[in-house]
């Protein structure tokens, strides 16, 4: 029986500042080696600066089917969202 | 910035707009001096540029070999990318005895005969499994790692650079490398067999990357090249550390006790043109293209 390496999720940060972003996942025997495919598969073209593993079965998630009680109370309450603020041009990221 | 999207985060938005992200690339070669240093001997510049070339090229060509063929995708990628990293310093190295000789670097690669290579016969062996390419790897790359470290000095500034830009690539080849060595080694019973086999078996290849060759000899006394005599102590130093931690130290064989190929004496080896049919496999398949289509453009 072929033995299966167990699933990672892979996080990359482009640059200082910036958010790590989600962009893909692999299969490794441990974190140590998720980390070399990590950059093997993702930052091969000059992506990142920092790589974050995490395995995917250590990951909780909501349930579609709670979509409504989760998420769409906040469509209605305009006054969270900071739009009466003017944003200088020259402040990136918000 | 919005982060819906992983790609539009990932975009280096400073820079050529055209690629999706990913720009910011530098020439490592830059501002280089192309001119031969007054002291130093072109043709002897030439010969030591084409042992390196050829050692990154070839290896590189039995990487890419496992192209299809490695136990995971993910170290499918990794092999492919070592093998890109290596093409790319064979690129340069055969570009540098190209300004010399006055021909190009597709010239150097594909319109050589077995006999006109210098690379060390161990780059050019095949690999039965997956122990023995890595057992490979590791040992060439922990060598070519040593000598760049000291190229970085080269006396010739475009040598140099390319040792500079090199030391980077290979320092992450023998960490992938060592760390399969390790895995493996001090892994399951079988993968330890299959490691301590491998490790045996690459071993008296090694003689070859120690001896110093005149042109070698030439060279390092203008400070342009290493001799590779002196990498000897620097390269057990890496190989104790890793196979004790993988429990294969000692090995049967001490590095370069015997020889490679079988019957090979000092002086008659791939530095000197002399290969195994091995190398003959690969040039036949590498250059294929380029001999069917002279002069062909893609």
């Amino acid at each position: 029986m072929r033995h299966e390496w167990p699933l990672f999720e892979v996080f990359v940060r482009a640059k200082r500042g910036l958010n790590h972003v989600h962009v893909g996942s692999l299969r490794a025997a441990d974190h140590e080696m998720a980390l070399h495919h990590a950059r093997d598969l993702y930052t091969r073209r000059n992506e990142g600066v920092s790589i974050w593993v995490v395995r995917s079965d250590q990951v909780a998630t909501t349930d579609p089917g709670e979509k409504e009680s989760f998420f769409e109370p906040s469509g209605d309450k305009v006054y969270r969202h900071p739009t009466h603020y003017t944003i200088p041009e020259s402040v990136p990221h918000i | 910035m919005s982060f819906d999207d992983a790609y539009q985060a990932l975009t280096d938005h400073d820079d050529d707009a055209r690629w999706a992200y990913g720009t910011g690339f530098t020439d490592p070669l830059a501002g280089v001096p192309s001119e031969v240093p007054p002291e130093v001997d072109a043709a002897d510049l030439a010969s030591y540029c084409l042992m390196l070339g050829d050692d990154a090229l070839i290896l590189s060509h039995r990487l890419q070999e496992w192209v299809t063929r490695a136990p995971e995708l993910e170290d499918e990628l990794a092999l492919a990318n070592i093998a890109l990293d290596l093409l790319g310093q064979a690129r340069l190295l055969l570009t540098r005895a190209g300004q010399v000789l006055e021909c190009s670097e597709d010239d150097l690669a594909f319109r050589r005969d077995t006999t006109d290579f210098r690379n060390v016969c161990l780059a050019e062996r095949a690999d039965g499994d997956f122990a023995a390419l890595i057992a490979r790897l590791f040992v060439l790359v922990s060598w070519r790692l040593a000598a760049f470290d000291r190229l970085t000095g080269s006396r010739d500034a475009m040598l140099a650079a390319i040792a500079a830009k090199g030391v980077k690539e290979l320092t992450y080849h023998r960490d992938y490398a060592a760390q399969w060595v390790v895995r493996l080694g001090d892994g399951t019973a079988l993968s330890h067999d299959r490691m301590a086999t491998a490790i045996s078996a690459v071993m008296p290849a090694t003689a070859e990357l120690f001896e110093t060759h005149p042109v070698e000899e030439r060279l390092a006394a203008t400070g342009v090249a290493v001799d590779p005599a002196s990498l000897r102590h620097e390269f057990n130093a890496v190989l104790s550390e890793v196979l004790t931690a993988a429990r294969l130290w000692p090995v049967p064989f001490a590095a370069g006790t015997a020889t490679y190929p079988p019957g090979r004496h000092r002086g008659s080896g791939g530095r000197d043109g002399l290969h195994t049919a091995g190398l003959t496999g690969v040039l036949v398949e590498m250059q294929s293209v380029a001999r069917a289509v002279p002069g062909g453009v893609w």
